[in-house]
């Protein structure tokens, strides 16, 4: 181990020893990280200024400057047209809900899948590695004649049932429990704990970096949704933030220091909980890779 | 196989009797929820979609649902726009899937060096990903504006040669929205080849340093055979993100797929039929297609793996 690590420690110097070499990837990778950052840098500078402005100075780097700065105003204006406070709760909503139900019906399934037995295990854990395969976009069509039919249209709960179970997540607790050491449970069940008491208090807290995978991947799949919502939503009562933005497809003069006010507010929940949770984060989508 | 599997858990019965009807009902009840709500919204749908497919259903009609064989489907065959959006995912998929695999082994590579500022180059690189595509694409349509900053980059290096109006014109909206797909989506894949190449034995470099292997030499020799699964994996995803393509091209031109249907694509036109023009037996027909070309992808993807575990 220790050995291993040292090898690795001389085999990266060697590499990063030669100074020319250093300065040349210092170089590339800030140029790659100005191209990742210009954007959003752009969005905030363009939240700031005069609505007329901001195509007029798009062009040079003073797209970069906030000037003629205008405070808040399009923060406010945004606020008000898109009517914000229920579009982000209707986002906080669906995805909370999505989320939370979520890790407890995907964690049991999974749990069960990994530890329990009964008869048609093996055959169910293939069942559901098979329904990941399919796309939700192949579902979308007979789903939305399914949610017309029984007058789900323009509600909450078509927008959040249909994504609370995903075989991908049952999957990946599946794995994780199947990786956890057996000992901690068999103790419990000699001390006498029911299934679900074992479940509660020894497993779930175990297998807190799976719900926490599970917990990030969810958020960042449903917070950004597009497609669904914009076929099962027509105003803006249940309507979810990426969505909402339609609002300001009005006929010109766009109002591009309104939209960028909102893309701002739409962007910066997630990128807050990013930059907190950014080592989590990283190892979730990593080990969405692993599995696959 | 099935009996194979079925009989397995039934021979450990007679051995643990008493508890395994108890666990068999605790199973059951864990699973309930999980099981009832993917019956409901994946299984119950899917089948649907084959026979909504096989049918002249839709979403809202006086007239009785017809079954109509293959005719959905010999209509969108012999449809040019069904080719066009398949084309424009095709497309889109020669260029993003390549192009952003090996930029993301490239960024995955830089931030597993050896140097200070690391993790810092490793969060930018993965921001976008936080940026929802309705977002992102609303950004970019600014920054590809005729009047934009990408054509301010463009006329500081080509003297004012190259103005395109990216998303007005059928030659280069496709472009645009390749160029956005990118910028938000590689970051992903570059996380997933980053956790592979940690994983690649430092010894082996060590070795092959001793035998006078140089960086080139490393990195085909050892780097790719050693991340060849997160590779496939990589390029399978992206390959099935580039077939589901639809906030951008949806968000991003003047009206969703133009112009002049150079950004249609198949999931566009899904939408477009079962959706705008409510032709639910023609849409699900679309999904059916869909499926099955996504199901192709998977199973060339998982040939690929078995393989690999195999030697």
């Amino acid at each position: 181990m220790t050995a291993d690590s040292d090898v690795r420690v001389s085999a990266k110097k060697s590499v990063g020893a030669n100074p020319l070499w250093r300065w040349v990837l210092y170089s590339v990778m800030i140029v790659l990280a100005a191209f990742f950052l210009f954007p959003l840098v752009y969005m905030v500078a363009s939240s700031l200024i005069p609505d007329d402005q901001v195509l007029a100075k798009s062009q040079s780097f003073e797209a970069f400057v906030p000037t003629p700065f205008v405070g808040l105003e399009n923060f406010s204006d945004a606020i008000e047209r898109a009517n914000l406070p229920r579009v982000f709760a209707n986002s906080v909503i669906i995805s909370g809900l999505i989320v939370s139900l979520g890790l407890v019906v995907n964690s049991l399934f999974g749990y069960a899948l990994a530890r329990l037995r009964f008869p048609g295990r093996k055959l169910l854990v293939g069942v559901v590695v098979a329904l990941i395969i399919i796309p939700f976009e192949a579902l979308a069509v007979p789903l939305l004649f399914m949610g017309a039919q029984v007058g789900w249209l323009d509600t909450y709960q078509i927008q959040i049932l249909p994504f609370i179970a995903s075989p991908l997540f049952i999957f990946l607790f599946y794995t994780f429990f199947l990786s956890i050491p057996r000992s901690l449970e068999e103790a419990a069940m000699i001390d006498g704990a029911s299934p679900v008491e074992i479940f509660t208090r020894v497993v779930a807290p175990l297998a807190k970096p799976a719900y926490a995978t599970v917990a990030i991947l969810g958020f960042l799949f449903s917070w950004g949704q597009f497609l669904w919502p914009s076929i099962v939503t027509r105003g803006v009562d249940v309507r979810p933030l990426p969505v909402g933005i339609g609002v300001f497809a009005t006929t010109p003069p766009v109002s591009w220091g309104d939209i960028m006010a909102y893309t701002v507010l739409m962007t910066l929940p997630l990128l807050v909980i990013f930059l907190i949770f950014q080592r989590q984060f990283v190892q979730g989508v990593a080990s969405s890779g692993v599995k696959g | 196989m099935t009996t194979a599997e079925v009989s397995a858990p039934t021979t450990e019965k007679p051995k643990r009797d008493k508890p395994m009807g108890t666990e068999t009902r605790v199973a059951w009840t864990f699973i309930a929820p999980g099981a009832a709500l993917l019956l409901l919204f994946i299984v119950a749908p899917f089948v649907l979609a084959i026979w909504f497919s096989l049918t002249n259903q839709r979403l809202i009609s006086p007239l009785p649902t017809r079954f109509v064989g293959f005719e959905n489907y010999l209509g969108e065959l012999a449809d040019p726009l069904f080719w066009k959006s398949l084309w424009n995912n095709f497309r889109f998929a020669a260029f993003v899937v390549p192009a952003q695999t090996a930029f993301a082994l490239l960024l995955a590579v830089f931030v597993n060096q050896r140097i200070a500022g690391r993790v810092i180059f490793r969060t930018i690189y993965f921001t976008p990903i936080t940026v929802v595509m309705a977002a992102a694409a609303t950004i970019w349509v600014l920054l590809f504006n005729v009047n934009g900053l990408v054509n301010g980059f463009f006329e500081l290096i080509t003297f004012g040669n190259f103005a395109p109006d990216w998303l007005n014109d059928p030659t280069w909206a496709m472009w645009a929205i390749i160029v956005v797909s990118i910028w938000q989506g590689v970051g992903f894949q570059m996380v997933i080849l980053l956790a592979a190449l940690q994983d690649v034995p430092g010894e082996l470099y060590e070795a092959a340093s001793i035998d006078g292997a140089g960086a080139w030499k490393q990195f085909t020799n050892i780097t790719v055979p050693g991340i060849r699964n997160a590779l496939i994996f990589v390029f399978t995803v992206t390959t099935i993100l580039a077939m589901r393509l639809f906030d951008q091209p949806t968000l991003m031109p003047r009206s969703p797929g133009g112009p002049l249907d150079s950004t249609r694509t198949t999931m566009v036109h899904m939408v477009d039929l079962g959706f705008g023009r409510q032709a639910i037996g023609r849409g699900s027909a679309i999904a059916v297609i869909f499926f099955v070309i996504v199901l192709i992808l998977t199973l060339i993807q998982r040939r690929f793996l078995k393989e690999e575990s195999a030697q």
